[in-house]
């Protein structure tokens, strides 16, 4: 099993690279465009675009500035944000911890309410629980989560003036609780719909039946035969669409104006400072990936089966 | 639920044609009534909802229809072909999947600039991977078939084979991801424009037009319901439509279910 970590995390040293290539390629093809808009409205006189370009770095041709990159990027350098003059690994910091909280209620709201949901809905189909349950994630999955975020904002912030409508509000949890319940209705409608599905599946293997011969009761069945097994088909997919929550904070970040790395990634696109663009991007994707492995792992745990080579 | 689903999805799906078929009627100047209420600057939004839709599904359909070209193109040539272009496409699947796709979206965003056009470049290459993957392991699977032996010993080329053989086989999985593709691409659309990146103000979008009413909230809330409204039917028709087809298509989920 440690062996297995290590290689995976070896593994992501090429995937890295790829990506950075990509990215780098991708921002940096159209040279200046930083210098462009520094003077907003009104174009810059050429010198001053030049020297501004001379001091970001944009002068050079593009295989030098990635070779740059890439040997800042190994000392764990980010590079300087063109506007905020401020590293961005400094801003990335500051916005990693909000970001991980509004990602990680949303999560836990998700699969708290999600799972048993699913499961409930699986063991007595055709109930009106049932119904709803599937019929609110079918709801869910199709619903964009602004559009939700806003109705929400407006029931219990304008209507209500139970919450707070916008902002971090220094952290204080009543600023938590409208984005991530914007976040996680989406996944929860997710989780929901995969563990029916799962649950209805293996209700007809063969072993199930085979528990409810032995004379186990129902609950028995249930609890060691069937939810053991749901968790470990629930995992493949719950992982895959970890990527959309992902892509969702973004989202609900710019809508409730919350301060987290989304935000702070739609801001620096704004405004094409690419440094910090490229790094959000970075950041994003390695958090993904990281999710991965720790899937990827947990399948050993649940799944006693499954060996590591 | 999903053979409801699967009666109803036919009956679901075709509002689209009824929305173009009202855009006759939008032409028309906006706010000489006011279904839906009108916005900050007078405009009825029962008319821009409906021209919305325009953008909307353009935007689904077109980029949707990019990606599968591109996903069915590697996908078959990879599966067929195999070698080291299997290893290149199968790795460009992999570093695509395992970048989200709203990331990689705002990183051409950012490449282009804000832009309805933009959008389609960009959500036309983003979502390729899963048509792909599908593509090239049904291909591996047909290819040793006798049918496609067969066409070889005709002497078939290989560009023949590929799309007169091999590719009719595959079409169902092909269009139940494109359904759910274009829904999503609709979804993305939406979240594109509702972050200021899609398409730009005055032409209405659904997304752009929620972006507006998050600023005014607290004055017209109105403004906020009828967009929302409009994405989501859209998406929960081509959603349900995909799962009918998914059932439709594949005999052993619809037994089961």
């Amino acid at each position: 099993m440690f062996a297995y970590t290590v290689r995976r995390m070896l593994q992501f040293i090429p995937t890295i690279f790829a990506i950075t290539l990509i990215i780098f390629l991708l921002l940096n093809v159209l040279p200046g465009n930083a210098a462009l808009m520094a003077g907003g409205k009104n174009r810059l006189p050429p010198e001053v675009m030049e020297k501004l370009k001379e001091r970001w770095g944009l002068n050079k041709p593009i295989h030098v500035r990635y070779m740059l990159y890439m040997k800042d990027l190994a000392q764990g350098d980010l590079g300087t944000s063109f506007f905020a003059r401020e590293k961005v690994s400094q801003m990335l910091a500051s916005r990693l911890w909000p970001t991980l909280k509004l990602a990680c209620t949303a999560l836990l709201i998700a699969c708290i309410l999600g799972i048993p949901l699913g499961f409930y809905s699986a063991l007595r189909q055709g109930t009106w629980v049932d119904t709803i349950t599937m019929v609110g994630a079918v709801s869910g999955v199709s619903m964009p989560q602004f559009w939700l975020g806003l109705l929400l904002m407006f029931l219990f912030s304008v209507q209500f003036k139970l919450l707070p409508t916008f902002g971090y509000g220094e952290g204080a949890a009543i600023n938590l609780i409208l984005p991530s319940l914007t976040l996680g209705v989406g996944y929860m409608a997710l989780l929901a719909r995969t563990t029916r599905a799962a649950v209805v599946e293996i209700l007809t293997q063969d072993y199930v039946r085979t528990a409810r011969a032995k004379g186990l009761t129902e609950i028995w069945v249930n609890r060691k035969h069937v939810f053991r097994n749901t968790l470990v088909l629930l995992l493949t997919s719950a992982g895959l669409q970890f990527g959309s929550l992902i892509g969702e904070t973004v989202v609900v970040e710019t809508l409730f104006s919350w301060p987290g790395i989304g935000s702070l990634l739609v801001n620096s696109i704004f405004y094409r400072d690419t440094p910090v663009t490229q790094g959000c991007i970075l950041v994003i994707i390695i958090g993904f990936l990281i999710i991965n492995l720790v899937v990827d792992l947990l399948y050993g745990v649940i799944d006693p089966r499954i060996k590591y080579q | 639920m999903m053979t409801a689903t699967a009666i109803f999805a036919p009956f679901l799906a075709p509002y689209h044609p009824i929305d173009d078929a009202n855009l006759l009627y939008s032409e028309e100047p906006p706010s000489h009534q006011f279904f839906f209420g009108t916005d900050s600057q007078g405009r009825d939004i029962f008319s821009r909802v409906i021209y919305g839709a325009r953008i909307s599904l353009s935007v689904g359909l077109l980029s949707q229809l990019m990606n599968s070209i591109i996903g069915i193109i590697l996908g078959l040539t990879a599966g067929y072909f195999g070698k080291w272009w299997d290893d290149l496409v199968m790795g460009l699947t992999n570093i695509m999947l395992s970048i989200p796709a709203v990331i990689f979206a705002l990183a051409i965003m950012a490449l282009l600039g804000p832009g309805l056009i933009n959008v389609f470049i960009a959500l036309g290459l983003t979502n390729w991977s899963f048509t792909c993957r599908i593509t090239r392991s049904q291909v591996l699977f047909t290819r040793d078939l006798n049918y496609v032996k067969a066409a070889q010993a005709l002497g078939y080329g290989k560009i023949r084979i590929m799309f007169t053989q091999i590719l009719p086989n595959i079409v169902g999985p092909i269009l139940v991801i494109a359904t759910l593709g274009i829904a999503g691409a609709i979804l993305m659309e939406a979240a594109l424009s509702f972050l200021g990146l899609g398409t730009q103000p005055p032409t209405p979008s659904w997304g752009g037009m929620l972006a507006k009413a998050r600023e005014q909230i607290f004055t017209t809330p109105w403004i906020s319901i009828f967009p929302g409204l409009a994405i989501f039917t859209t998406v929960l028709g081509l959603n349900l439509l995909g799962d009918g087809l998914r059932d439709f298509l594949d005999p052993h989920t619809a037994k089961k279910v």
